[in-house]
């Protein structure tokens, strides 16, 4: 009651400017608060972090590590990784979600692949590896892989098992968006499949896809758990040589390295952001 | 000892971290002390490394969370002498001089030596050379990575001496895990009791405690030392200096240094490590000569890295290793 009554003068009273309206950005803190304590703080803490030296005075020789060549080694590794996962659970998980799409959409079928895809997606970690290892690893269950231990195959099959069913999760909204009656138009007026993908389909999907794709890639950037419990003698990626410069027990520690590791994580995923982008725009040409 | 126990008790808790209940001994030694003193022991991140029990000490300065005692590796605890509280344990004479620093802010605690874990399903193995046969294959496994793992530094270290090595210079273990890697018998996954039951990991190089059918959980499971490679390496206990317990603290030190039967020396030694004080307590007759006897038999001059020789290692290891056996 006492809000309707407020509602009611609140209006007449700004119209008569005693009580200023109150402006747009208001609405917005909050999720501006969220970012900046949870993702500007970080990232700023990491960036200065990265410019001293352990006693915490400003130093750049840290950068010079980005020339080592082991240390660019990681950052090809976690490159490759994240693209081979990505991309291949991108196009597995596209195929597999137009099948369920293609189906009926309160069938059983869809229910379960959706409940399935939701559990899987969030499957990773010790015991992922440790399925993978014990099933097809070198005394496999299944078979014996010998490329399990070859890096980014093994570990990038791993992955695929997460990816797949979230790009499923992912792009499954975007195919349900096609509209039975676009296809019935196409072939009426004598389109092929091909021909439907090609002006049709694809062009509608292709945004949604590299969003999806994009995702899918900072995922893999970012996983550690999986990959550590997969081979951990050697680092293949950031996020282990991260853990490395952390926690080692045999003084190779240096946490103002981790933090220049991290930050060339940040302006990765800055250029894949970008590229994306500009991939966009142009996938996205039609709508303008 | 009455007053450090009176206050103790009135604190009732002790914080421990990385201290895994299989490791040495460590979960019958937690019980023992629980069911001896009545302090409640909370044992946080047990599988963590001596850098993670060093970073949640700054990390959790002044909390009642903080660990109050570590058992940490010794590259660790000379890097860190500063957040230690100096402390002498009743049996401080006891301890060899060269095991503990002159002012006692770290006091050697238990250790063993390099050893080769490995499942009977290949026989007898009495050289590490054999481990570059074809039966091997994806079989030789470290315990974790040797730029992090101190364990696994040593692992690559005895194979180093028993190439002829020497411990200034770990280019030749280096060349033998290339040798090992090109063979396809370098397994890279890190060595647990899991991997271990799964059969994945059948032969592990690690310290001989640790390598034990007892402790990863096989029944098939032998175990021997390199001949005349004995690498020893010892942990190291500590106090923190702000310790939200600091009586319990002593006194939980003072358990895991007494003689007594089931004081903590005898717990480790039961737990297949070779406790500090062992030498006098051989000869003062106070050892459990059982225990003892299980040990894995070393010959050879025991070798201990110098800090230096440990530092020199991990410089190496960290530009060298990852082109070996990548």
């Amino acid at each position: 009651m006492a809000v309707a009554a407020t509602t009611k003068t609140g209006a007449r009273l700004s119209r008569a400017g005693r009580r200023p309206p109150t402006p747009a950005w208001v609405g917005t803190v909050p999720f501006f608060a969220y970012v900046g304590v949870f993702l500007l703080w970080p990232t700023g803490i990491v960036i200065v972090d990265a410019l001293k030296n352990p006693n915490g005075a400003w130093t750049f020789s840290n950068i010079s590590e980005l020339g080592n060549p082991l240390v660019r080694g990681y950052f090809i590794g976690s490159f490759k990784l994240a693209l081979l996962s990505s991309v291949a659970g991108a196009v597995f998980g596209a195929i597999l979600a137009y099948a369920v799409a293609a189906g009926d959409p309160d069938g059983t079928v869809r229910r379960l692949y959706i409940a399935v895809s939701g559990v899987l997606a969030q499957f990773g970690g010790v015991t992922l590896a440790f399925a993978f290892l014990v099933l097809i690893g070198p005394v496999g269950l299944l078979f014996h892989a010998s490329w399990y231990f070859e890096f980014p195959w093994g570990i990038g099959l791993i992955y695929a098992y997460f990816q797949i069913p979230l790009m499923v999760l992912v792009f499954l909204p975007a195919i349900d968006g096609l509209k039975v009656q676009w296809r019935e138009a196409s072939e009426n007026l004598g389109a092929s499949a091909w021909q439907y993908w090609r002006h049709v389909g694809g062009p509608l999907l292709m945004p949604a896809f590299l969003g999806a794709t994009l995702l899918l890639f900072a995922n893999a950037l970012s996983a550690f758990a999986t990959i550590q419990a997969w081979e951990n003698q050697i680092a293949y990626v950031v996020p282990q040589q991260i853990s490395t410069a952390l926690s080692s027990e045999v003084g190779l520690t240096n946490v103002n390295v981790a933090d220049l590791l991290a930050l060339g994580m940040v302006i990765m995923v800055a250029v894949v952001m970008t590229g994306y982008a500009l991939l966009q725009r142009r996938a996205a040409r039609w709508l303008r | 000892m009455n007053a450090l126990v009176a206050s103790a008790k009135k604190e009732g808790t002790l914080n421990v971290i990385a201290l895994p209940p299989t490791w040495a001994n460590y979960g019958a030694i937690i019980s023992a002390f629980t069911a001896k003193y009545d302090i409640k022991v909370n044992s946080a991140n047990p599988t963590g490394t001596s850098q993670d029990e060093v970073n949640a000490v700054k990390q959790e300065n002044g909390t009642a969370a903080a660990p109050d005692v570590l058992d940490i590796g010794m590259a660790v605890a000379l890097a860190n002498t500063n957040l230690f509280a100096p402390y002498e344990v009743s049996t401080w004479s006891d301890i060899p001089t060269a095991q503990k620093a002159a002012n006692g802010v770290w006091v050697q605690d238990y250790g063993g030596y390099m050893a080769v874990g490995y499942s009977s399903k290949f026989g007898t193995i009495t050289s590490l050379n054999q481990l570059l046969g074809p039966q091997f294959k994806n079989a030789v496994a470290l315990n974790g990575n040797p730029t992090a793992a101190n364990a696994a530094l040593n692992g690559v270290m005895m194979t180093n001496l028993a190439e002829g090595g020497t411990p200034d210079n770990i280019a030749k273990g280096v060349n033998f895990f290339a040798k090992l890697k090109a063979a396809g018998n370098f397994s890279p996954i890190s060595a647990t009791g899991a991997t271990i039951k799964a059969g994945t990991t059948p032969v592990v190089l690690n310290w001989d405690y640790l390598n034990l059918g007892s402790y990863v959980g096989v029944t098939n499971w032998k175990v021997f030392v390199p001949s005349g490679v004995a690498l020893g390496g010892y942990y190291a206990q500590a106090i923190n200096k702000n310790a939200p317990h600091p009586a319990a603290a002593r006194l939980w030190e003072e358990f895991l240094y007494s003689q007594a039967a089931s004081g903590g020396q005898n717990l480790w030694l039961e737990g297949g490590a070779r406790p500090v004080e062992q030498p006098t307590m051989t000869t003062n007759g106070t050892i459990n000569k059982t225990a003892a006897a299980k040990l894995p038999a070393v010959t050879g001059t025991p070798v201990f890295l110098t800090p230096t020789q440990a530092t020199d290692a991990a410089n190496y290891l960290a530009a060298n290793w990852a082109k070996a056996v990548g």
